[in-house]
């Protein structure tokens, strides 16, 4: 067990507590409404491990500055129109926004230089991993939704049985 | 919780700023962090905010329920919506490199992927808020029947 | 930048034993929403401020008003003193071994080569940039666009559980004028 190994694994360690923390929640606290927080807590402690796994050293987030965009969207074009002159890569569609390819072009060649630049600044950039995110992003909003309904539920339950302790409604269902 | 008076100026106060920036995360979704899940939800807590602070009745003037659970539905039918008419216009399902247009180009006017995303995450929006919304209500009107 | 969160990190556990210690429901709630917030904020240092935005909108405001609505319509719940068990403690640390066990072959935080990063090639960051001209925000195009099916689905479980809680807690109109007049002469 190196430092390094530590270094690297903290991060899952931490999860993995909070994961158990809640789970202990669930198994051990009788409340009803406690179970729920219990869950919660599993919950968003799965989401952080989701998370923790996209991370990329010295990344960052996957949001493409707004420069790279722009040259991107001026390169597409600018490729476009040197299509246009009869490079058959894009065809048809080209042909039809020739007028207005036509236009931009002097945009695009005073854009050029800077165009350029930025393209190659963005291979220099790490971005962290989307996917986890957008997996965990619906997952929350899912998460919500089924909590609201469990704690529904407990409403219903306490109606009904006048209590939110499960050993007792237990006891009731028994007819002690 | 109205008869505190700092409560209810500084509810006053904020509401029409989160309800701002609720559309602002909706609608910068693409640019920026934010889309529809998180503008839904902001948008709800803003109502859950009014309702907590004024009253059930209050916010219910406002958002009627009989509005609100049509939203629901109507978000999902947004977003499928949305997938039909790139079907209609010889795409696949949600596939919205058909909806490319050429409508007013210096307006910047969303076209292709952008107004696809655009609409896909306005139904995401409307569901989630709607439903957040009808969620508190149905919690804050069983208590309502419950005390009287 | 170690430091913040090592004390972040420090923070979220305190957090969360104090929940599972508390026995006052209200405090438990309220801790909820601090956890819901600190977990927000690692999130934001894990590079995913999406999700550490719908996080702290949804865990520390929305679940937290609808627990503490729930704990109103149910009370705080009796506290039956039972002699605490050695079971759960057991059957936690057991499995919690069993977990930690299992991320020793997990690749280090951070790894540029973990099999995570290596799936899909090109990643969608790359794709994104080629089909998506004008959008800067990756994970709203991978949500919307390239996951669209999926986000679908996602958003009709939403809609689902929505119904289902209407189905549950609403009193439909006669049931709510029928128990009405019972309750009628009490002052409002």
């Amino acid at each position: 067990m190196t430092l390094e190994t530590i270094a690297g694994l903290y991060n899952y360690w931490m999860v993995i507590f909070l994961m158990m923390t809640g789970f202990y929640i669930v198994l051990a606290r009788k409340n009803l409404i406690k179970s729920v927080i219990g869950l919660n807590i599993f919950q968003t402690s799965v989401f952080l491990l989701y998370i923790t796994m996209g991370k990329v050293n010295n990344g960052t987030a996957p949001i493409i500055p707004p420069a790279i965009v722009e040259a991107q969207k001026s390169a597409h074009e600018s490729h476009a129109g040197a299509a246009a002159g009869g490079v058959a890569e894009h065809g048809a569609g080209v042909a039809e926004h020739g007028a207005g390819v036509a236009e931009h072009g002097a945009v695009v060649a005073e854009h050029g230089a800077g165009a350029a630049e930025a393209v190659h600044a963005a291979g220099d950039i790490v971005y962290s991993n989307p996917l986890p995110s957008v997996l965990m992003l619906t997952a929350i909003v899912v998460g919500i939704a089924t909590t609201a309904l469990a704690l529904a539920l407990v409403v219903r339950i306490r109606e009904d049985y006048g209590t939110v302790d499960e050993e007792r409604i237990l006891e009731l269902d028994r007819g002690e | 919780m109205s008869r505190f008076p700092i409560i209810r100026i500084i509810t006053k106060l904020l509401i029409p700023y989160i309800l701002l920036f609720a559309l602002y995360v909706q609608f910068h979704g693409d640019y920026g962090p934010g889309g529809g899940f998180q503008a839904g939800v902001i948008f709800a807590s803003a109502l859950i905010l009014y309702g907590l602070v004024f009253g059930l009745e209050a916010i219910q003037r406002v958002a009627p329920p009989r509005i609100i659970e049509k939203g629901m539905a109507l978000g999902v039918l947004v977003y499928a919506g949305t997938g039909v008419l790139t079907m209609s216009l010889g795409g696949q399902f949600l596939d919205y490199s058909v909806l490319e247009h050429h409508v007013l180009t210096q307006w910047h006017v969303p076209s292709g992927q952008h107004l696809g995303i655009f609409l896909v995450e306005l139904g995401v929006g409307i569901t989630v808020a709607s439903v957040m919304t009808m969620i508190f209500y149905a919690f804050a009107g069983r208590k309502h029947a419950h005390d009287t | 930048m170690n430091i913040i969160v090592f004390a972040l990190l420090a923070l979220l556990a305190i957090t969360a034993v104090a929940i599972a210690r508390l026995r006052e429901l209200w405090a438990a709630i309220m801790f909820t929403g601090i956890y819901s917030f600190l977990s927000a904020s690692w999130m934001m240092i894990l590079d995913a401020p999406d999700v550490a935005f719908t996080e702290a909108a949804v865990g520390a405001g929305i679940s937290t008003v609808l627990m503490l609505s729930t704990m109103a319509l149910t009370g705080q719940g009796e506290d039956i003193p039972r002699k605490s068990s050695w079971m759960p403690i057991l059957i936690v640390v057991v499995t919690g071994a069993t977990l930690v066990y299992g991320t020793l072959d997990m690749p280090a935080l951070g790894a540029p080569d973990a099999p995570v990063q290596l799936y899909p090639s090109p990643s969608y960051v790359e794709r994104s940039v080629e089909d998506m001209h004008g959008l800067p925000n990756v994970v709203t195009a991978l949500l919307a666009s390239y996951r669209g099916y999926d986000t679908l689905g996602e958003t009709t479980v939403v809609l689902t559980a929505g119904i289902a809680v209407l189905l549950i807690l609403r009193r439909d109109p006669k049931e709510a004028s029928a128990t009405e007049p019972s309750a009628g002469d009490e002052p409002a």
